[in-house]
Parts: structure tokens; sequence; C-alpha cells
């Protein structure tokens, strides 16, 4: 039973008021930078734009998203109320009131680093103050999570943590280390220069900082769609879920290997020797291996589910899928973009494969395939799903629903697809416009326009999807009941330790952390003399 | 759906058909991980091997990268060393030119803020980082003209960052290099 149910709407609702923000700015930005816009702009525009676009996209909805998700999690799986609920309403006012702190200083021009930063350009230190705020903001919700989850161990010895709990309190765990890497290098490196009190920077050990939090958060972000595979889908659909032991032990190989291999980001920088990016790589193969596994469990839930619905035959279970439930197609969806970004991502591991993508439109175009397609769309349907929980109102709309995921999903190949194609042929990413006249550009026009349409379509499924929630808003009063999650085919009756606690996985990751980012880190702050100057954006104005 | 009786029997077969699945799926990250490793050491496309650094406050006064050095170089031994710096927004030289068929290091560095190049048409694809210097060994198939963008955002006129690569025939290369130390395309 949710008893917070403001408290969780108003984090699904801020979520997607940015995310509709940033979309719109997003589609203008696939606007201008293609041959459909023939007219001049100031491209300073854009990279403000772009700037504002990544920084709600990947620090504050995301991060709302998982915040109200996790609250909705601990209230119905624990069946109890939440401790801390007025610690959670500070932590929701810090996310929001950072997020406008952070967008001033970028809609007036004055930080323009994009949100991977980029020292040594420094920009307003209003942005990052801005964006430490939404962090520590998140690290309140990390906490409190945590606390209800030992809570709930003390009052229930030896009873399984269930399944969602478990893999939330994982993803807190995750978030919580992983977010002090660009603390770090906000608080030490940027910050001071930003303020005026020094004036150079070593930009590479920015760099190295910035590479720890810049790949794990991605799993962050990916946990909340994860928790919905494992905990939403099989029950949505009428099944069961293959496996609870398989669910812990792929939520438990993000938290231990998810971390050390950031540096894969770093492969063409010469900052990081050949030694750890290797190790790097390595250990971006093995994070392949709980999406692997994901992937088997859910199929072989929906599987289950369609035999219990009369399915036959070897694929004929299939078709007897209840395709019209949108959580059974967002889901299908969503493991489709997993799929196709999967691939990609194993190719961007390969140091050799890496270097003909580096910093193309093909690293666009695979990122926003598996965030914005895979995991957002997973987001859609924990909001469908949780919506009438949370009004006490019903839902009802399927048929705008689906159109609304399909949309999504059509929106999102057709963006990415040609993304990735032009990133083959070596277009550079984070650029404002191309000459498309020059003869050696000219051949990538084409799938320039073709992504541009692809972001309308993506506008317009988004505007979609607010107009459902918002009709959920004001749609017929009814209880929704007790909000449950998927209940596995076999329970178990008793679950190893290590499969209900965390200590053992962070000592691992903790530690793993330290051997693959120590040496790194202590060879750049022992080398003298590559601090440089800092160069201030914005600064003329 | 199981009952009571095929509860054990059912069980066991959903494990094992997971471990299976799970097995494979080692196996399969095992062959790309080995892939990769193998290909790494036997075709010696591994990363820089080794940190170096660069001063930018003092690139134009001394060292390797002042503007008289910078260019292409013909070495003793045959092979070439291309020396360039990125600025904001423009490399230098802005026209690379370099032979083929030829072993090709490129030393390079950044004297203001965080670039990168790539070079289209080509793998070649690396970051320049202010204070560190980029070692990349290339080599080029055949004589072309390729374009040359900055590849990392460098500030509000990124988009204009764009160089060139003109690769030559290796006889003409040697003659042009007869001539003069230090190569560009305007040579």
């Amino acid at each position: 039973m949710l008893t917070n149910k403001r408290l969780i709407a108003a984090h699904f609702w801020l979520a997607f008021i940015v995310f509709g923000a940033a979309l719109v700015l997003g589609a203008w930005q696939m606007f201008v930078r293609s041959p459909l816009n023939t007219w001049h702009f100031n491209p300073e525009f854009y990279y403000r734009s772009v700037t504002a676009h990544g920084s709600a996209m990947g620090y504050v909805f995301p991060t709302l998203i998982a915040m109200g998700f996790g609250y909705a999690i601990t209230e119905a799986s624990l069946a109890k109320a939440l401790v801390g609920r007025r610690w959670a309403w500070a932590g929701f006012f810090l996310v929001a009131i950072g997020a406008v702190v952070a967008m001033i200083p970028v809609s007036l021009g004055l930080a323009s680093v994009l949100y991977t930063f980029y020292p040594p350009m420094v920009g307003n230190p209003f942005y990052y103050i801005g964006v430490v705020m939404v962090v520590v903001g998140s690290w309140i919700w990390v906490a409190l999570m945590v606390i209800n989850f030992v809570i709930w161990k003390r009052d229930n010895p030896g009873k399984p943590v269930p399944l969602a709990m478990y893999a939330n309190v994982a993803g807190c765990l995750l978030w919580g280390w992983t977010a002090v890497g660009a603390a770090l290098e906000i608080l030490f490196l940027i910050l001071p220069v930003a303020l005026g009190l020094k004036s150079t920077i070593d930009a590479g050990l920015a760099r190295v900082f910035f590479s720890w939090t810049l790949h794990a958060i991605v799993y962050f972000w990916l946990i909340p769609t994860y928790i919905a595979y494992y905990t939403i889908f099989p029950r949505a659909i009428g099944g069961r879920l293959y496996s609870d032991a398989m669910a812990r032990i792929s939520f438990i190989m993000f938290v231990v290997v998810a971390m050390p291999i950031g540096v894969h980001h770093l492969f063409a920088d010469p900052q990081v020797g050949a030694g750890f990016k290797f190790m790097h790589s390595v250990f971006t193969g093995l994070v392949a291996l709980p999406t692997l596994l994901t992937v088997f469990t859910i199929c072989a839930s929906a599987e289950i589910a369609s035999r219990l619905r009369g399915g036959r035959g070897a694929f004929g279970w299939i078709g007897a899928l209840p395709w019209s439930n949108p959580i059974m197609l967002a889901t299908a969806l969503s493991l489709v973009m997993l799929g196709f970004g999967g691939a990609g991502g194993l190719i961007n591991m390969s140091y050799q494969l890496d270097a003909t993508v580096h910093n193309t439109q093909w690293i666009t175009g695979h990122f926003h395939l598996i965030f914005g397609g895979a995991i957002v769309i997973m987001y859609f349907a924990i909001a469908y799903d949780l919506w009438p929980h949370l009004t006490g109102r019903a839902l009802d709309s399927f048929g705008m629903m689906c159109t609304q995921l399909w949309l999504w999903f059509i929106g999102m190949i057709v963006t990415t697809f040609p993304w990735h194609y032009v990133g083959i042929l070596g277009m550079p990413r984070r650029m404002a416009y191309y000459d498309y006249a020059n003869p050696a550009i000219s051949p990538q026009a084409l799938s320039v326009t073709m992504s541009a349409i692809g972001g309308f379509i993506l506008l317009l499924s988004g505007l979609l999807f607010l107009l459902v929630l918002i009709r959920g808003q004001f749609g017929a009063r009814g209880e929704a009941g007790a909000y449950r999650f998927a209940v596995p085919l076999h329970m178990p009756a008793r679950i190893p330790l290590a499969l209900n606690s965390f200590g053992l996985w962070l000592a691992l990751m903790v530690g793993l952390t330290v051997v693959n980012y120590g040496f790194p880190i202590a060879q750049l702050m022992a080398l003298n003399e590559t601090s440089v100057p800092a160069v201030y954006v914005g600064a003329g104005r | 759906m199981a009952t009571e009786t095929d509860h054990g029997p059912g069980e066991a077969v959903a494990a094992r058909i997971e471990r299976r699945w799970a097995t494979l799926s080692i196996v399969i990250v095992g062959v790309l991980v080995g892939m990769a490793a193998y290909i790494g050491i036997h075709q010696a496309t591994m990363p820089q091997g080794r940190v170096e650094t660069a001063d930018p406050k003092t690139l134009h006064l001394s060292g390797e990268f002042i503007e008289s050095n910078l260019g292409s170089e013909m070495q003793a031994d045959g092979s070439v060393t291309v020396r360039a710096i990125g600025q904001q927004y423009s490399f230098t030289p802005q026209c690379i030119v370099v032979p083929a068929e030829t072993p090709i290091t490129f030393r390079a560095t950044s004297a203001d803020v965080v670039h990168g190049f790539l070079i289209e048409g080509t793998n070649i694809n690396t970051m320049l980082v202010p204070g560190y210097v980029t070692d990349l060994p290339v080599r080029f198939k055949t004589p072309g003209d390729h374009v040359m963008p900055c590849q990392e955002f460098c500030g509000i006129g990124h988009q204009g960052m764009w160089g060139k690569v003109k690769v030559v025939d290796k006889s003409k290369f040697r003659d042009m290099a007869a001539a003069k130390r230090r190569l560009t395309c305007v040579d």
C-alpha cells in the first residue's frame, strides 16, 4: 500500500516535466544541425541547448525517476510506510532547486560546457553548484533507502528481502559510490577555478575522475528499467518471474563491475596508459553478463505467461502474449532496443573497434538507443503501471498508450540507426552545424535529415505520453488495490546470505574501484606541471 | 502451471536451463574479450603505452612543439613524424601532408582546451588533452584527401574546426622532403 502518494507523484511529475522540456530542446537541436535548416543561427545557442538537454536528461530526469520509484518500491514491497518522509521531501526540493540553479547560468549562456563539463573550459560556478545540489539531494534518497532496508531486515530476521527492494538498494549503492567521481572533480578541481580561487586545472585528471561517474551512471539509469523487467513485467502479463536468484545475481554484478570500467571512455586519451585501458576493457565485457542473464530470464518469464494463457509451439507462444497490454509492448520494444544498443556497446568496448567510432555520431546514436530507447520506454511503462495507484483514478486509454510506445520505438530507431551510420562514415559529434556543400560531408546529409525526422516523431510521442498522464489525473475514480510485484515461479524457501545482503559486494565494489582507478589517479596527481590555464566560458558577457 | 507433485523436477529443469545459458553467456563474453586481447597483441593495435607531458603555456617557446618544428618530418629510417597542435578553433598545420605506404607517427597536443581529431575514411581517431602528448602510430594505404574534424567539444567555434590531410605518393613526398625539413600542404 502506498502511503506517501504525493511524494512519489511529485518526483514523477517533476521528472516528466523536465523530460518534456529537454525533449523539445533535443528535437530543436536535431533540426538546426540538419540540412532541413537552411537559415543561419548562432552556434552558441546550440551548445547552450546541448548543455541543458544533457544536464536535464542525464542528471535530473533519471535521478527523479529512480528516487520516486525507489520510494514506491520501499512502501509497496516492504508493506510499510517510508521512514524519513521529511528527509525525502528535503531531497526532492534539493534536486528541484539544484536543477533551477544550474539551468539559469546555462540558459544565459554562461556555462555552455555541456553536461560532461570539459575542463579546462570553466563556466559559471552556479552551474556546478546546481549539479552538486541535485547529487546531494539524490544522496539523501540513497541514505533513506539504505535505512529502510536495514530497519526491515532488523525487524524480519532471516526473511529474504523482496527482490524489488533488494534491486532498488543495489541501484542506490551503485549511485552513491559512482557519483563520488564527478563530485571530486567538481569540488576539488572545477569549483575552485570557477570561483576564481585558482586559475589552473589538470584536464587529464579531471577526465579520469569524470569517467569514474560517466559509465556507472548509465547503470544507475538502467536499474529502474531492470527492476521493471523483473518485478512488474511478469505480473502485468499474468505470469511468474522465472528465477529470483538469477535476478539478484544480475543486480549484484551491476554493483560490482559497473564501476571499474569507466576508462573505456578514455581509450583515445593520452593521460592513461595502455595497461589500465586494457583492464577496463575486460571489465566492460563482464558488464554484458548481467544483461545477457536478464534477457534470458525475462524472455523465459514471458514464455511462462504465454503458456499459462494457452500459447503453444516453439515460437507460437509469442503470438499468444497480451500484445495490447502497454507493459507487454513496452518491455518487448525495450528489449529490441537493448539488443541493438548492447551489440553497439560490445563494439565500443574493444579498443580496436572503438578507434573507428570514438567521438563520432555512432556514440550519440548508441547512448540514445540504450538510454533514450531501452531505458526511457520502461520509465513510461513504470509510470503507466504506477499511475492508478498514485492518482486513485483509472488509467484506461490503452490504445493511446500503445500508440505512444510504438511512436517512441519507431522514432528512436529512425533517429539512431542513421546516427550510427554517419558515425561509421566519421561524422564528429557535438557540432552545431556541418558544411553539407563540402563533397566530403555531403553523403552524410540524407542520414542527418532522417535522424531529424526521427527526432520529431520522438517529440510527438513524448507529448502524447504527457497527455496520457494528464488524462489519468482526471479519469474515473477507482481504488487500484495494493501495488504488487511479480512472484517467482519457484519461491526459494531460503536465500543464501550473499544474495540477501550487500556487505561483500560493497567491499568488492570499492576494492575494484581502488584497483582500477587508484594507480591512474595517483600517477596523474604525482605528475608535475600538468595543470593548465583555465579557459572561462561566457566570460565576455 | 506446476502442481505440488511436479514442482521438484520442474525446478530442477529450470535451474539446468538457466545454468546452461549462464555458461553460454560467460563463453560469449570470454571470446569477445579474448579476441580484443589477441588482436591488440598480434596486430599491435594497442593504446599509447606511456604518459608524456607538455606544458601548453610554453609550447611556443621551447620543446618539440615550437612553430618551426610543426609539420611532417622525414626520419633517417624512412618513417615520418607529424607534429601538430590543436587550439580554439584550428589545427597547426591546418593541412597535413603525409606519404602513402609509410609508417607515420603523429605527435600532437593542445595549446588550450581539450580537442581531438579523427581522419574520415580511416580509423585514425585520438584526443588532444592540454598538458599531455598524444603519440599515435598510423599508416595510410593510398594517396587521397581526407577531412580531419576536431571531434571533441572545444567551445562555441567547435563546428568550424576542420583540418585536412593530404596523402601523397611516397616518391613525391621524398622529393618534397629533400627541399624542406618540415612539410605541410603549402610546400
